[in-house]
């Protein structure tokens, strides 16, 4: 199964049926992308698939062929997103941050400029450390400083 | 695609002196002038002696003036791994941009003596129990620098001054870096009287500083225990049994042993596990298992038989403290309030699921341990399969949440040892499902209260009566914690409150229940300050009392609860007119050291839909450490306080938890976040206070208290969702 991730095309040996999440972390051995729940509830394994937001651990890999997916690691540390992230000190344990920036940069594309009700629709991701307040104030400065995708 | 974690990532999670090589970004000559404090001199530093330890092995010191500090305690997102740098930057007199962190070796603190204290994250200790050891050890090699430099340009060493990493002499002109100095330094006594700075000199402590551990936290970067990837390593899922104490009988692996990808299926004293090349095969394993269990007759049990236990245990309730005679006052009483409270069980519900992984190699045994304790993962990995704790290597990926749930208790490092035995030389990571991880935690312990409290003829409160009944975390951690068969943990924020009234009797019965039961943020302080300041209001109400001035006249005027109770009123301008349909409600509460209080401001719809829109968070913890990390944690307790508060419990049928994922045990999600306003009013005291768990304690009641004076309902048990309230 060919998988183009970040822009790198992979042959993986896999079932059909195996979760892209597990195929991005196992078998590509892309671990920024979390594994939280299983069943879509908590969105720690947030990636892009064309662009668009997807819980990965229960999107089969096959649905992913011939798409483009992007994971935490394609955004590079070159996302104003992530340098707000930085400024605004918004992880504490960090393990759902992945998945919230990538759901983050998803609204971003679709909404340069997101209102506090836009974000409290889009960011439907857990954080067990309630680092919500600080990641409302990321988004609004990244929508400032302008946010660029790369390769979504 | 090739993998990026390759051998070369693995290495640097496993071999932290590997790791700082690639920090000092030089080649073995870092490590041969190195500067590691405690291998030159064994004189322990003053302040230092609790545990009789010769300390410290905190700095390293390269050519290239990096400084590099170890941390013993982990990081969970508390930022203990930056306030500890911190502190000891704050001496050393380096600048801060040349400070690196390093995760401390258990394996080199047990073969010098337990030279790293303790390594235990829990109970908001993280920082403040270690904080005068870091200062200290900065302290002392800034005194050996110098010194170093007055005997290399033969100048009084009163005359060398450290600064932004460097010892100058004006005299002179010359000056030389820490970091060419530190051979010649680490060769001198470590001095015991290295003076410490006052807090009003304080550069770094106390102002907000950038954490260290973020910036790999929004790149993918950051390895947590389910990321470490070891060459050739094989992935476990496991089974345990449902029912609390049962056991495997026989394992029917018929339908996956023949399986893509399937190595072995291993049965352990409680659980099945099936290791794989890749986890999601392993899971998919588990599900296809036909396990049949031995459950012990533990399969009876439910909420009824709990509620019944505790009922049983709140009758039997002996003293844990008594002034006056309230009893007797009650009796005599013509005017008496009282109330049942009640708490349920809680998951800590991590967002990283335990794992950790393994690797026996003949008598040696290597862990990759996303802990609050390596030290303790390091003694049950060593006990699990016999031998000498200096055998262990234990790595320390960072943990994705801990709150409780990775610290006392090593169970899945147990696991994953035992799991790994079965495959000598090939590292295994034992990864639990969402649902194993719901259904097999330490339970935050259910409790039930009854309060009475009695008014004499004149209106003012005379007596208090408090008699609870729970199961005792440390009766199976620390029994010798106990005292007389008491564990007075069970009745924090209850036995000691500061409430000055004339009669008081508080009792607690300890109960035995098949359910585990752990340390989940704040502990009792998570739901005894419910009860009391939610009584406090009843009180109130009953006595026609503003809510504010009873705490005041009731608590010492000179004590920090009054305190930080007036500048939480102060800053939420208490009492001030409110839009309409909007309400307050506040409560105070001491905590780890620290002293909070809380002012809730909210809306109940008449669909019992909640709106909380502001929260403010007064906290004196004494000193503070880093203070936008500590505003952090004021945030971030406000998210777990209300998921605590409004969703979520832990019910228990035949024996078992009924809970599974996310979908019955639900998270409060971004759009449920207030506007918070963290307000720190450290009062120099010189214990500090944690703040981790404190800003927990009087926020729930605040919150009930709110919702009470908006409605009129006094609600006594969480979560509120079980009396129609939502929180939206």
């Amino acid at each position: 199964m060919k998988l183009t991730i970040n822009g790198k095309t992979s042959d993986l040996d896999i079932e059909a049926d195996m979760p892209l999440l597990w195929a991005i972390r196992d078998e590509a051995g892309l671990t920024g992308t979390k594994f939280g729940c299983g069943v879509a509830l908590c969105g720690a394994c947030t990636v892009l698939l064309d662009g668009e937001p997807v819980r990965s651990c229960v999107v089969p890999a096959s649905t992913a062929v011939g798409r483009k997916i992007t994971t935490i690691e394609g955004l590079s540390g070159v996302s104003a997103l992530q340098k707000s992230w930085i400024e605004k000190q918004v992880p504490q344990c960090g393990y759902c941050q992945s998945g919230m920036l990538m759901a983050a940069t998803a609204l971003l594309a679709r909404k340069p400029n997101p209102s506090d009700e836009d974000i409290d629709a889009a960011i439907t991701n857990v954080c067990r450390c309630g680092t919500y307040p600080r990641i409302r104030e990321a988004i609004h400065m990244a929508a400032k400083l302008g946010h660029k995708v790369k390769g979504a | 695609m090739k993998p990026l974690n390759n051998a070369n990532e693995s290495d640097s999670v496993s071999n932290p002196r590997r790791n700082f090589l690639k920090l000092a970004g030089a080649a073995s000559t870092s490590l041969l002038f190195g500067f590691h404090l405690p291998a030159l001199g064994q004189a322990p530093l003053r302040g230092a002696t609790e545990h009789a330890t010769d300390i410290n092995a905190w700095i390293r010191i390269t050519p290239d003036n990096k400084v590099i500090c170890e941390v013993a305690h982990a990081e969970m997102g508390q930022g203990t791994s930056t306030a500890l740098p911190m502190m000891l930057a704050e001496e050393l007199e380096c600048n801060w941009s040349d400070v690196r962190m390093e995760f401390a070796s258990v394996q080199e603190h047990l073969n010098r003596n337990k030279i790293f204290g303790s390594f235990a994250t829990g109970g908001s200790r993280g920082t403040r129990t270690s904080q005068e050891m870091m200062r200290m050890a900065g302290a002392a090699a800034r005194e050996m620098l110098k010194a170093a430099a007055s005997q290399q340009w033969q100048v009084p060493v009163s005359e060398c001054v450290a600064r932004a990493g460097h010892i100058s002499h004006t005299a002179s002109k010359r000056s030389a870096s820490y970091g060419a100095l530190a051979p010649a330094a680490a060769k001198l006594a470590i001095p015991t009287d290295a003076p410490l700075k006052a807090p009003s000199e304080w550069a770094l402590i106390g102002k907000p500083i950038a954490r260290l551990d973020i910036p790999s936290k929004v790149d993918g970067s950051a390895i947590f225990g389910i990321d470490v990837r070891v060459p050739g390593m094989l992935y476990a899922a496991i089974v345990q049994c449902p029912v609390f104490g049962g056991v495997p009988v026989s394992v029917d692996d018929a339908a996956v042993k023949n399986r893509r990808g399937i190595k072995k299926v291993v049965t352990g004293p409680d659980f099945v596990a099936v290791v794989a090349d890749n986890w999601w095969r392993a899971q998919q394993a588990t599900k296809a298992l036909n396990i049949t269990w031995d459950y012990k007759g533990a399969e009876k049990l439910d909420d009824a038989g709990v509620l019944n236990i505790l009922k049983a245990g709140i009758t039997a309730a002996k003293p844990l403290t008594r002034r006056g005679d309230a009893g007797a006052v009650l009796s005599q009483s013509s005017k008496i309030i009282e109330a049942e409270y009640f708490t349920p069980y809680l998951n800590h519900a991590t967002l990283e699921p335990q794992n950790c992984t393994a690797r026996v190699t003949g008598d040696k045994l290597e862990i990759w341990a996303p802990t609050q304790n390596a030290e303790a993962s390091v003694m049950v990995a060593a006990a699990t399969l016999g031998i000498p704790p200096t055998s262990v290597t234990c790595n320390r990926p960072y943990l994705g949440g801990g709150f409780g749930r990775r610290g006392a208790f090593q169970d899945f490092v147990k696991q994953s040892v035992l799991i790994a035995k079965e495959f000598p030389g090939t590292a295994v990571k034992l990864l639990w499902s969402r649902e194993e991880d719901m259904q097999h935690g330490f339970y935050r312990p259910a409790a039930l209260y009854r309060l009475r409290a009695s008014f004499a003829a004149d209106g003012a409160v005379n007596a208090l009566e408090v008699h609870s009944a729970s199961q005792s975390i440390l009766e199976k951690v620390r029994p010798t914690a106990l005292k007389n068969g008491q564990d007075f943990q069970c009745g924090e924020a209850l036995y000691d409150m500061p409430y000055q009234f004339a009669n008081l009797d508080v009792r607690h019965g300890m109960c035995t229940i098949n359910v585990p039961v752990g340390f989940w943020r704040s502990v009792f302080h998570s739901q005894n300050p419910f009860v009391r300041e939610s009584f406090i209001d009843e009180i109130c109400k009953a006595g026609n009392f503003d809510a504010l001035q009873f705490r005041l006249d009731h608590l010492p005027k000179d004590g920090r609860d009054y305190q930080v109770l007036q500048a939480v009123a102060k800053g939420s301008n208490w009492g001030s007119a409110l839009p309409a349909g909007h309400f307050r409600g506040l409560a105070v509460q001491d905590a780890y050291a620290s002293y909070g209080a809380a002012v809730v401001e909210l809306s109940v719809n008449p669909d019992k839909s909640v709106k909380v829109h502001q929260v403010f968070i007064a906290v004196d913890p004494g000193h503070v450490a880093n203070s936008d990390s500590a505003k952090a944690q004021i945030e971030g307790n406000v998210a777990y306080c209300f998921t605590a508060a409004f969703m979520s419990e832990i019910n228990i049928r035949d024996g078992r938890v009924q809970q599974n994922n996310f979908s019955d045990y639900p998270i409060t999600l971004l759009r449920h976040s207030p506007k918070i306003t963290p307000i720190l009013v450290p009062s120099g005291a010189r214990e500090w206070g944690g703040m981790g768990e404190p800003p927990f304690a009087a926020l729930t009641p605040a919150l009930a208290n709110a919702i009470a004076n908006a409605t009129g309902e006094r609600l006594r048990s969480m979560p509120f969702s079980k009396h129609g309230y939502t929180l939206v």
